[in-house]
């Protein structure tokens, strides 16, 4: 009998094991979504996912341990039929009982304290080895400025970043600034968000382990279009990642079938917003477009870079994003066309 | 109804031994504390950031006599309110009179101060940092004088008209707490503003 | 002591016509209940408020609202909840339960707390006065927009050109003076007007929790009106507190926010914390358990709440020994929190629970504020927190503590106090029926929120992309809102038809122990005929138990 019973405690205990795991494992699941905190990718992402699971566990534990004294408390005591006379026995307090349970917590409270202190110095204060790459990131309503400053050059909206080695790293560190408001730059596959917030440099690193496309978004709000200052992280294999440094070290192609298209980028007044590198186009109110067509997306990741979207991005901006800072501009639909033309020539 | 008013014994079995007055009143200090901590907070925080325009070394001078005049005059409202304890009314009325008189020449000397600012140094809230966080913080406190000097102003009416007893020396006790209080934020502000800022 | 009121021969108390008696009022009990019933007003907008951003949220790239109109709903939706609705229906409750919890006649300054009402509720009706200016009133009109903590520089005249700001920043100075009058007559009152034998030591732990509360907003409001009046400084004056252009720092409007932010949400929770250590013992038929440890733990909150709250900026850029300082007073808080779970659990071990609705309200509080707690130690901890931070984790996980903790405590306190109010039951059957749908509805909203969190998705965004993993996630949080209205509005109900048709409830319907139960309900208007005086800490008690009176082991 008693060892029936054991044995059905030990079945259900390993049974909630494995239903544990199985969470668990499901939970880090990359597909679950693009952006899972669970599932990082480099080592900020896998630190604080590391911190994560530690606090998870000791939560879990009390809750499992709080929660099934309550249970218990509400069915055991319950008042039942007959007993209406009596006053169960006053009991208004034990001091040891106090005592209890505040030691215990206080301990675990510095345990997490003193686990939770060292991530925060490893990952907030890891000094740049000597070839880290270096790029500064702008915030902008609604937008992002990537600046490459040691390779001289400057792109927006989808930020390239070479592989690193775990046994050799080769991080990128990110500057981050702010145009404007406050925005705040999270990856989660990446790493913790941290702010861009004006006249307060911030800084971050990530060092991802696998190449592919990162997806993430602001998470400060910061105006109208807050929810669609989307990022795409491209981290490529060393050999790719210099290629796309190369070819954006470059001047704009310049190709004479669309004459017509670069002089209305100055009569439009497209200029006074956007540079295009080895013209006469130096605004830096808006995005650098000088290699567009390098791009998957625009309007920082809200449409696919199709000719179409272009046309009807440049034709009408607050049909897909009212409220970002791109006025409309009048333009005929010979003279949308011709501009078209003149971006998809921008690789 | 509360139509009827409620006497309220003033001392019971287990009483408090404070007023409710006199609790009401440390209440609001600590709220108003509060307030001017912030502003004191961003006062410092903001020593020496402002990116141009004049520092205070540069345009201040130090209000030595406005501020021995509202000092002494939380002297002068201790003396009055001792008085109206001891129902000495005309000694009541002299230091009363006389703690707003003195703090009614801080505010003129406080005027008189921002009027040269202003208008001959050209230095506003809106030149620099200095100036927007100098502005607000003795902003501040010039307008908890000038509430102080309308309830003492107001006493003083009523008590020259004959209103003011010894058996509201408590709540002249209250309103005295109040100018304290007024008194000693001078005091950081002064050290703040004058001393550490210069 | 008379449990029986004795009608005393006074004069005809008025002959004003009503409406002239309670907008002229300074009863505390009447106080309470305008406080209350306004509050419950905007609960109901606050809830439309949500329920039109959950339809926008129900599918990625909805087009239900615009980007504007959702930006200015999460705006309006989280100041009225903060300030409309939580602080005066607790304020409410205080005015009404305070002076007879400790058998005094009204509270120490009836005039202001009057005065404290009207100034909270015309900050109320000017913030709502924004909708309809400015634009049309479907875009939301001149509401603000700028979120209910208003970063600079968001706020700033540059990037706010308008009103809808100086609508949010007017609106809650005002409403800062009333919860400041309101918090200084809770002091006085409970420090100066207890009755004879009432001594600190002895005062229900309602009145300790408002003492708390009380000295709590003295130093929590004030910094939020500091930086608000330097926000109006920056925005009408030109000035540069914070403005970066001048080499302002708008990091320090965040702590200023904070400073206040922080130890706010500890003034809505000490109050509903009070509801239950008032309810539980009295349906487990046990005295609390600890009291001293629970004046103690709550004390310690008020006191460590105020150094906890940069953990709303673990992602700014703090040195990592600032974020450190603020995770480990931050985990700290935990501790006098849980003390006091342990030692309501310990009322109700041994005790002899009876399943009335009030109670199963604080059985719901329980269980729900220790998951509220624990998610509460994950954000604590700064490395999960830059994941977590301004995520769906955040919004669900601040939700289970203001619906599933704060809201729940207020429901127990409706059908517990309602009786004495109103001097009739509310119904136990549809009691029963707001319980379980709205406990339904409460669970399928923010038990799931927490997931998208978890997988990336951000907070205050008008929609979102799809493929990220969030739809199923944020369907069902949807779906979970027309349970939680329905909950709602079969409460409504019931307090109506109750009032009318309700049982009578008597003095004291729940067999319970302290002062308020010895009063007629609903208490006269000097709440008692003859003052009370009292021996422990349950007077009643020690009346129905003549021989074994509380103050025999106190």
């Amino acid at each position: 009998m008693k060892a029936n019973r054991s044995f059905r405690r030990v079945c259900s205990l390993v049974l909630l094991q494995v239903l544990f795991a199985s969470v668990c494992a499901a939970a880090q699941n990359s597909a679950l979504s693009p952006t899972n905190i669970f599932a990082p990718a480099s080592t900020p992402a896998r630190s604080v996912f590391r911190i994560s699971s530690f606090v998870l566990e000791i939560t879990g534990a009390i809750f499992v341990v709080v929660f099934s004294l309550l249970a218990y408390a509400v069915i055991r005591f319950r008042e039942r039929k007959g007993d209406d006379e009596f006053e169960p026995p006053q009991v208004y307090g034990s001091n040891q009982m106090e005592v209890a349970w505040t030691i215990l917590p206080v301990l675990i409270v510095i345990v997490l304290f003193l686990s939770t202190a060292q991530v925060i110095h490893r990952v907030q204060d890891a000094p740049p080895p000597p070839d880290a790459i270096h790029v500064t990131v702008v915030g902008h309503q609604f937008w992002w400025e990537y600046r490459y400053v040691q390779y001289g050059f400057v792109t927006a909206n989808e930020l390239h970043v070479p592989v690193s080695d775990p046994r050799r790293p080769t991080p990128t560190y990110l500057a981050l600034l702010s145009d404007d408001v406050d925005h705040s730059f999270w990856v989660p596959r990446l790493a913790g968000k941290t702010d861009l917030i004006p006249n307060h440099p911030n800084s971050m690193w990530i060092d991802p382990y696998e190449t592919g496309v990162y997806l993430g978004q602001c998470a400060q709000f910061c105006g109208e279009q807050h929810a669609k200052m989307l990022i795409r992280v491209y981290v490529q294999t060393r050999a790719d990642f210099d290629r796309w440094v190369k070819e954006q070290q470059q001047p704009a192609a310049s190709d004479p079938s669309a004459a017509a298209g670069s002089a209305l980028f100055v009569t439009k007044t497209c200029f006074a917003c956007h540079t295009i590198r080895g013209t006469a186009a130096m605004g830096t109110i808006g995005p650098d477009l000088t290699h567009l067509m390098s791009r998957d997306t625009i309007a920082s990741g809200t449409l696919a870079n199709t000719p179409q979207n272009l046309r009807a991005w440049i034709r009408n901006p607050d049909a897909f994003k009212p409220g970002s800072k791109m006025p409309v501009i009048d333009m005929t639909d010979d003279e949308a066309s011709q501009l078209t033309a003149y971006l998809t020539t921008l690789r | 109804m509360s139509a009827i008013p409620m006497e309220l014994p003033e001392k019971r079995s287990d009483a408090a031994p404070l007023s409710r007055g006199r609790v009401g009143m440390w209440c609001l200090i600590v709220a108003e504390s509060a307030i001017f901590t912030i502003f004191v907070a961003a006062y410092i925080f903001y020593i020496g950031k402002s990116l141009e325009g004049p520092t205070p070394d540069q345009i201040l001078t130090v209000p030595v006599i406005t501020t021995i005049c509202l000092l002494s005059s939380s002297l002068t409202m201790h003396w009055a309110t001792a008085a109206l304890r001891k129902g000495n009314l005309i000694m009541f009325n002299l230091s009363w009179i006389t703690t707003f008189v003195l703090g009614a020449i801080f505010l003129g000397g406080t005027a008189r101060e921002w009027h040269h600012l202003i208008f001959q140094e050209g230095f506003t809230v809106n030149t620099n940092l200095f100036g927007t966080t100098f502005y607000a913080l003795v902003g501040l406190h010039a307008s908890h004088v000038a509430v102080g000097l309308i309830a003492l102003g107001t006493v003083a009416i009523l008590s020259l008209l004959g209103k003011v007893k010894a058996e509201h020396a408590e709540r002249c006790e209250v309103l005295a707490l109040y100018w304290h209080f007024v008194d000693a934020v001078w005091v950081v502000v002064f050290t703040v503003v004058y001393g550490l800022g210069r | 002591m008379a449990t029986d009121s004795i009608s005393l021969p006074l004069p005809e108390a008025s002959s004003r016509p009503a409406i002239v008696d309670w907008l002229c009022t300074v009863d505390h009990k009447k106080i309470g209940i305008m406080y209350i019933v306004y509050a419950l007003l905007f609960l109901v907008i606050m809830g439309i408020e949500a329920t039109l951003m959950r339809i926008q949220l129900s599918r990625p790239n909805n087009t239900f609202l615009s980007a504007e109109t959702f930006n200015r709903l999460f705006t309006m939706h989280g100041t009225t909840g903060i300030f409309f609705v939580a602080m005066p229906i607790l304020f409410g409750f205080g005015n009404y339960l305070v002076p007879l919890m400790i058998g005094a006649r009204d509270m120490a300054f009836p005039r202001l707390n009057a005065f404290s009402f009207w100034m909270t509720a015309f900050g109320g009706f000017l913030l709502y006065a924004s909708f309809f200016a400015g634009g049309p009133l479907s875009q939301a009109g001149s509401a603000p927009d700028v979120g209910w903590f208003a970063y600079a520089p968001l706020t700033s005249p540059v990037f706010s050109p308008g009103h809808s700001t100086d609508y949010w920043t007017l609106a809650l100075l005002v409403a800062g003076i009333g919860s400041i009058g309101g918090a200084i007559n809770f002091v006085a009152t409970i420090l100066c007007l207890r009755c004879p034998g009432m001594t600190l030591n002895r005062m229900p732990l309602l009145a300790w929790m408002n003492l708390v509360m009380g000295g709590l907003v003295l130093v929590t409001i004030s910094p939020l009106t500091a930086a608000q009046i330097m926000l109006m400084i920056d925005r009408y004056m030109s000035g540069h507190f914070f403005d970066t252009a001048a080499g302002g720092s708008v990091v320090m409007w965040m702590h200023f926010f904070w400073i206040f932010g922080h130890p706010e949400v500890y003034v809505l929770i000490i109050p509903s914390f009070a509801f239950i250590s008032e309810i539980i013992p009295v349906f487990s038929r046990k005295a609390i358990f600890g009291y001293p440890a629970m004046v103690a733990a709550t004390t310690g909150i008020g006191f460590v709440s105020l150094g906890v709250w940069a953990h709303h900026m673990f992602t700014v850029g703090m040195p990592s020994y600032g974020n450190a300082f603020f995770v480990f007073t931050t985990m700290l808080v935990a501790v006098p929190t849980g003390i006091k779970i342990f030692n309501w659990l310990a009322t109700m071990w041994g005790g002899k629970i009876r399943f009335a609705t009030p109670m199963m309200f604080c059985i719901g509080f329980l269980f729900q504020f220790l998951i509220a707690g624990l998610s509460g130690i994950m954000l604590a901890d700064a490395p999960f927190d830059w994941q977590l931070s301004n995520s769906y984790f955040v919004v669900a996980h601040f939700h289970y503590v203001i619906v599933g903790g704060i809201l729940f405590a207020i429901f127990a306190a409706f059908y517990y106090w309602y009786p004495k109010m109103t001097g009739r039951m509310l119904s136990e059957k549809l009691g029963r029926w707001h319980f379980w749908i709205f406990l339904i509805g409460f669970h399928l909203t923010f038990d799931f929120m927490h997931v998208p969190g978890l997988l990336g998705m951000p907070r205050r965004i008008y929609t979102y992309e799809p493929g990220r993993g969030w739809e199923v996630w944020n369907m069902i949080s949807s779906i979970g809102v027309i349970f939680q209205a329905a909950g709602i509005l079969i409460f409504v109900y019931n307090m109506v038809h109750s009032y009318f048709k309700g049982a009578v409830a008597g003095n004291d319907p729940w067999d319970a122990w302290t002062l308020e139960w010895a009063t007629t309900s609903p208490p006269p208007s000097y709440n008692f005929a003859v003052v009370p005086e009292v021996r422990s800490r349950r007077p009643l008690w020690d009346i129905k138990h003549p021989q074994d009176p509380d103050w025999k082991y106190e």
